[in-house]
């Protein structure tokens, strides 16, 4: 740390090289830290699920209903402590791009199944009341300016109404939040009563089950002891895990995701690259300046220290501003674009990794030239200048 | 002309001697390598999916969905109201029959092959007349499948991407055994991710009664696809959204390459920067080095332009190098390679391969070209405005 001011000076030597270099540094991590939060996105709250919910659905494929009644005989099941059920709605708002998550739901139950959603005791109480409220995730009410009291349509693009109509209308009685900050609120949800009396067909249906295990009680027999109980029905069911429900739709986008990771590592360790090379020849260039340091007594483990602390704290600066950029960029679009890009966010695991990067990254690149200048002999070093 | 003369013999001389600089022009060339590499990468993935949904869909093919619904999946239409659109103006007929095909699309689990993982893939019930309706798709193996029978044609894609579609193997969905018995191409499209069956057959499986989801016909002529939306919009026993194919598969495609693209630039455009400043630092470096050469030109009366073009040129042809090699990488590694990813507008797998086109290794060249002259440009002025003397004094 004393030699800090040396380290600093010697730093900015040549300021147009070390500039370039600092700023490559920083488009790079602020890359990385794009991706990483992109990455959280696409793996789709895998992080986020509770392994004591598990989620029933129909074993052909998610988007066959299961009978209204499997409800009482999913609940008696041993190991069952609470069940509730949700439908995809799949409607949209004002126009077809403006897509977000709407589930008719009963309200009680599926609040009960998931405490990590907050909503003011008042404003529920007024959802349960209005058979045609409905409730929002504060990133949905951002994204479109939604307030308490506001009558919203939606516009289906599945359930017709049986009076022939597509437009179903909400009042809005609430917002709620969640308390995980990775987690996504950008959805919408209603009473089930009210999808069930006005649907034109499919009476009878949800769309899946949500159950809760018993505390002791094994998520796998439950899970097995469900399905047996289904089995060779008109509808059987596949019941998993909340976090293997949502690793199989991340797992459907296959190896787009992992392309992408692959192709992006390859570039971030091209801007290393190339910053590493420009400093290992800042250090080759000033070969006599480090033979005078050394002649004025500086020993080898100082020579070492001050060429590796160089290295590094370029890294940091380009690497640190671009990480913090990022973070930037990443609350900026969580704030802007929840609604179609949810569950974006920059883990405290990508920040201290990408730090670690850093560190790792400096001292590859100025571990070279710092065996050098420790080994030099100061008579070759000078006679060379 | 002198002038020109002086530009190519600098210019000789600093390429000579580039061997002596080797390190810091192989990181810029790298640099811009893997800016053209992820660019062509990344937009190639685009262009693959797009070439894809949108060579599946044809002109003179109309499909008609329930009004709202945003894809197949979502749709609903009633026997009753597939015999009114049989019937419409504007439907190509062979003989008294309408050329039409009217189909139930479901989605079921199959097994990725590259990750062992379940799959959304797309089911279609079908009637005889869907060969007629889509172009170019042709049996390529095996046989047709038998009306009555639990018996299953797969497209190529699928059979390819997904497991366990082999001809002549059987596989169970739910309490159901279907018997695979031929494979279709369909020149790369859409429809080569699907499986297909007779549409009798699913709806009894499937339990949807006599119901379907769509109705492909073939239109008469240009004028055909209006004269019949305007008749079916007029009928009150169907309320139904008409629209080409071909309009229909591109707004399919619209999200997924959307994103892509919303994807691919902004990185480029960050790479880009990056690789700015490595060739800029390389750049630097050349002048710096030639410091005494560059002066002793100036000595012998070289102008400032040559010693300014020449530095330039030297950093595009170093960012064209870069260029081309990531291009041929990009070619080399991504052309080709076949993916499979869920459509989040059909909710439902497309099978579909990288495209590296023409078109996007000429951008991509741009891209390096227009980098190499960023990155060579305040060197280039430095190196014309280097003080002859103090340059000299400096030996």
């Amino acid at each position: 740390m004393k030699y800090f001011r040396l380290v600093w000076k010697n730093a900015w030597r040549k300021k147009i090289r070390t500039l370039l270099t600092v700023l490559s540094v920083f488009v790079a991590f602020l890359l990385f830290a794009l991706l990483s939060a992109l990455g959280f996105a696409f793996r789709g709250g895998v992080d986020v699920a509770d392994a004591e919910r598990l989620i029933v659905i129909d074993k052909i494929s998610l988007i066959n209903l299961l009978p209204m009644s499997y409800m009482n005989r999913i609940a008696a099941t041993d190991g069952v402590d609470a069940v509730t059920h949700a439908s995809w709605f799949g409607g949209y708002y004002q126009e077809p791009r403006n897509q977000f998550g709407q589930f008719p739901v009963d309200p009680q139950t599926y609040f009960n199944m998931y405490p990590e959603f907050n909503i003011p005791a008042e404003q529920f109480e007024a959802f349960k009341r209005n058979r045609t409220g409905a409730v929002v995730g504060q990133e949905l009410a951002d994204s479109y300016g939604w307030k308490v009291g506001d009558r919203i349509p939606i516009q289906a693009t599945i359930w017709t109404k049986a009076d022939g109509g597509r437009t179903w209308e909400f009042d809005l009685e609430g917002i709620f939040s969640t308390d995980d900050p990775r987690g996504s609120s950008a959805l919408m949800l209603f009473q089930y009563d009210y999808f069930e009396e006005a649907r034109a067909f499919a009476k009878g249906t949800v769309g899946w089950y949500i159950l809760r295990v018993a505390k002791g009680a094994d998520p796998i027999q439950v899970a097995n002891a469900i399905d047996l109980q289904f089995a060779n029905s008109p509808s059987e069911t596949e019941t998993s895990t909340e976090a293997a429900f949502a690793q199989s739709f991340t797992k459907q986008f296959g190896n787009i995701a992992l392309i992408v990771t692959l192709i992006l590592g390859a570039v971030f360790f091209t801007l290393l690259l190339v910053s590493g090379n420009t400093m290992s020849q800042s250090v080759r260039e000033r070969i006599s300046e480090l033979a005078v340091l050394k002649t004025l007594g500086f020993g080898d483990r100082a020579m070492l220290g001050i060429v590796l602390s160089e290295s590094i704290l370029i890294m940091l600066m380009g690497g640190l501003l671009g990480l913090g950029l990022g973070w930037l960029v990443v609350q900026g679009l969580a704030q802007q674009m929840g609604a179609f890009l949810p569950g974006i966010f920059l883990s405290p695991g990508a920040i201290a990794g990408g730090v670690a990067m850093m560190i790792g990254a400096g001292i590859l690149a100025g571990i070279f030239p710092a065996l050098t200048a420790m080994r030099l002999s100061i008579i070759d070093a000078l006679a060379r200048a | 002309m002198r002038g020109l003369r002086q530009i190519f013999a600098v210019t000789w001389l600093n390429l000579r001697n580039l061997p002596q600089r080797i390190g810091s022009s192989v990181v810029a060339v790298i640099g811009v390598a893997a800016v053209v590499l992820v660019f062509a990468a990344v937009l190639s993935m685009a262009k693959g999916f797009e070439r894809t949904m949108i060579s599946a869909g044809s002109d003179d093919t109309a499909i008609i969905m329930r009004s709202g619904s945003t894809s197949e999946l979502t749709s609903g239409l009633s026997n009753d109201q597939t015999l009114i659109i049989a019937n419409a103006p504007g439907v190509l007929k062979d003989g008294d029959t309408a050329v039409m095909s009217a189909e139930l699309y479901v989605v079921v689990d199959v097994k990725k092959k590259s990750t062992n993982t379940d799959a959304n893939v797309p089911f279609r019930g079908i009637q005889p007349g869907a060969f007629a309706v889509r172009n170019s798709v042709t049996l390529v193996e095996g046989r047709m499948f038998e009306t009555g029978k639990n018996e299953i044609i797969v497209g190529r894609a699928a059979q390819r991407e997904f497991a366990g579609l082999d001809t002549g193997s059987t596989i169970r969905f739910g309490q159901t055994e279907w018997h695979i018995v031929g494979a279709f191409e369909a020149n790369g499209s859409v429809s080569e991710s699907e499986l297909w069956t007779d549409v009798i057959t699913l709806q009894d499986v499937y339990r949807r009664g006599t119901s379907f989801q769509s109705v492909r016909v073939k239109l008469q002529g240009a004028g055909s696809l209006q004269e019949l939306k305007d008749a079916l919009e007029a009928d009150p026993r169907i309320s139904p959204d008409v629209m080409s194919e071909k309009e229909y598969y591109s707004e399919q495609a619209a999200p997924l390459s959307r994103f892509i693209k919303l994807l691919g630039y902004p990185l480029t455009i960050l790479m880009s920067i990056g690789a700015v400043f490595g060739a800029l630092n390389s750049m630097y470096s050349s002048v710096s080095v030639r410091g005494k050469e560059i002066a002793t030109l100036r000595a012998l009366g070289f102008g400032p332009i040559s010693i300014l073009f020449s530095t330039m040129i030297e950093s595009t042809l170093l960012a064209l190098v870069g260029g081309i090699v990531g291009g041929a990488a990009a070619y080399l590694v991504f052309n080709g390679f076949q993916v499979s990813t869920l459509n989040g507008a059909s909710f439902s797998q497309v099978v579909f391969d990288f495209a590296v086109t023409p078109d996007l290794l000429i951008d991509g060249l741009y891209a390096a070209l227009i980098i190499g002259a960023f990155g060579g440009l305040f060197p280039a002025i430095r190196a014309a405005r280097l003080p002859v003397a103090q340059a000299l004094r400096e030996l």
